[in-house]
């Protein structure tokens, strides 16, 4: 059972089958984002039951700051789920809540049982004092055969890397490496902290042409940080901003058009978002079909209603 | 020229023993980066040498315990962000090395041969010493070996180690332990000065020469047992101490090493 006790009935109810009337997924969408900067006060949101991980109501706080409050959160298999927010938004201390590397003060973090998830950390230094070969440390741990290794190496364009020593890959190539070794035990969940850095501007839309791939391919659930916007915004299906709690979410041209999102991150970066939308329209759709199954998401038809 | 007396026989034993053992820890020292760390903590075991004449007990244990305690304060004091960890290494370093040469010195008067504990005494190995070397080693070798491989993972990167599923701090903690355990057994061999020569400086040489972890730490070992063999015919030879002439050969040895790789990068 996904439900937490206690918690009010009737949004989206137990059954998977369930879907929500226009008007609760109307009331639903304020109070899980288009409304922002307001505290909504304790989570009664349940859990999604498609979900591969979900979080409610979580809060940390770290040397008496509050990191994070009352956040919401739902993946879905499938789904390119996009966290942006300006720097100290407590990004990345939210994922490693959702890995379970940071432990919530309040709120749960619920995982499908035995989910397999890939991590792709955010900085990979690799120490030169540490003599490594890329296979070697594809087969660190659990012991992937080299042939299993050639496999995921051609699917993320890094075969030709595979005898070099890890301390002499280039950035681009290190990124797809550790993304690599995150494919190695078939995961339903790609978890990925701000991918690009370090990587040009080229790597960069050729990094996230390949996660939207392995999403296609493979039915990945996929959680991306990003701060670069424009790029990321058009891969997503969904993009939650986070500032400490969630500012807004929904379809990327919905969160782009959206008032705190303006506020956070400027008009040129809102701008420059929607040169790129119409490129990418197909996604717009896809996204729009499989909306009704997924509250946090309604099609943008609902929103701009 | 070289008789091989019983002193001297376990002398090559100990320290061949003592080499084996530290390879592949002072190779993980180095890729965990607690060069520092170690050197601190082994400096830290002369307080131990000192609580052990205290109590009148063999120093083995009080070594261990102050080593551990001495780690586990500098694991607290890193948490602060103030001061830079490399100035608490340093503060924790000179004030342990203070404190356990005084403690040394007055616990039993000027008798006590302080420069055998620091630089220990290669050729006063007893036949006990050889048993702890031999039989603490061997166990350090044997968990080392069940855990090389969530070691390992760490040293690639411990945040992916750790969502991945490996037990971080309880892997650290057995680190530190063995490491503790090493320095405790290696201290009567060559004094808590150079003991964290043995484990860092072979392991320095190895590495321009190793294309995988376990390469290193093999060479390490073999750098370590050649130059056992080179300090103690030089030490014999030319009346010079003995764990002194092994760390010398040792240096050279990874100077060298370091240098070709220098030059070879500019080529």
């Amino acid at each position: 059972m996904t439900e937490r006790p206690g918690e009010t009935a009737g949004t989206v109810g137990g059954s998977k089958a369930a879907v929500p009337a226009p008007a609760q997924a109307h009331a639903h969408d304020h109070q899980s984002g288009a409304c922002c900067g307001h505290s909504h006060g304790p989570s009664a949101r349940p859990l999604d039951p498609a979900a591969l991980i979900g979080a409610r109501g979580l809060e940390i706080v770290r040397s008496g700051r509050t990191i994070l409050s009352d956040v919401d959160l739902d993946i879905r298999p499938g789904e390119i789920l996009t966290l942006i927010g300006p720097n100290g938004a407590g990004k990345t201390t939210l994922v490693r809540t959702l890995l379970g590397l940071e432990r919530p003060d309040r709120g749960t973090v619920w995982k499908r049982p035995g989910l397999k998830v890939g991590y792709v950390p955010q900085r990979f230094d690799i120490d030169r004092a540490l003599p490594m070969t890329v296979e070697r440390f594809l087969s660190l741990g659990d012991g992937a055969k080299k042939s299993r290794i050639e496999t995921v190496l051609e699917e993320v364009g890094a075969s030709r890397v595979i005898a070099q020593q890890l301390g002499q890959l280039s950035g681009g190539e290190l990124q797809r490496v550790v993304l690599a070794r995150a494919l190695l035990n078939d995961p339903e969940l790609l978890v990925l902290d701000e991918p690009v850095r370090g990587v040009d501007y080229v790597g960069e839309a050729e990094l996230y042409a390949l996660i939207g791939r392995l999403r296609d391919r493979r039915g990945l659930g996929v959680l991306l940080i990003s701060h670069d916007l424009h790029v990321v915004m058009a891969q997503s299906d969904r993009v939650v901003c986070l500032n400490r709690h969630v500012c807004c979410s929904g379809v990327p041209e919905a969160v782009a058009q959206h008032p705190e999102y303006t506020r956070l991150f400027g008009p040129e970066q809102a701008r420059s978002f929607a040169v790129y939308q119409h490129h990418h329209d197909h996604r717009h759709d896809l996204a729009g079909e499989t909306a009704p199954a997924s509250p946090a998401s309604p099609p943008s038809g609902d929103r701009n209603a | 020229m070289l008789e091989l007396e019983p002193f001297l026989l376990r002398a090559i034993a100990a320290s061949l023993a003592l080499a084996l053992v530290a390879a592949p820890l002072g190779s993980l020292v180095i890729w965990n980066r607690m060069a520092y760390f170690g050197e601190t903590v082994s400096q830290a075991s002369l307080i131990g040498i000192a609580l052990g004449l205290f109590l009148g007990v063999d120093i083995t244990g009080p070594v261990i315990f102050v080593t551990l305690v001495v780690a586990g304060l500098l694991i607290l004091l890193s948490r602060q962000k103030i001061v830079p960890l490399d100035a608490i290494l340093g503060l924790m370093h000179h004030g342990a090395l203070a404190l356990g040469v005084i403690a040394t010195l007055s616990l039993r008067g000027p008798a006590v041969d302080l420069m055998s504990y620091l630089f220990g005494d290669i050729f006063a190995v007893t036949t006990t010493d050889l048993y702890w070397v031999y039989g603490g080693g061997a166990l350090v070798l044997a968990i080392l070996a069940w855990l090389w491989q969530p070691m390992l993972r760490l040293a690639v990167h411990e945040e992916l180690a750790a969502a991945e599923g490996v037990n971080r701090d309880l892997v650290k903690a057995v680190f530190i332990v063995l490491l503790s355990l090493t320095i405790a057994i290696a201290i009567k061999i060559v004094g808590a000065l150079l003991v964290i020569a043995f484990l860092i400086v072979p392991a320095v040489a190895a590495r321009p020469f190793s294309s995988t972890p376990e390469r290193m730490a093999l060479l390490a070992a073999l750098v370590a047992a050649a130059s056992v063999v080179l300090g103690i015919t030089l030490s014999l030879n030319f009346d010079v101490p003995g764990g002194p002439s092994i760390v010398l050969f040792m240096a050279v040895i990874a100077g060298f090493s370091v240098a070709s790789a220098a030059l070879r990068r500019n080529a």
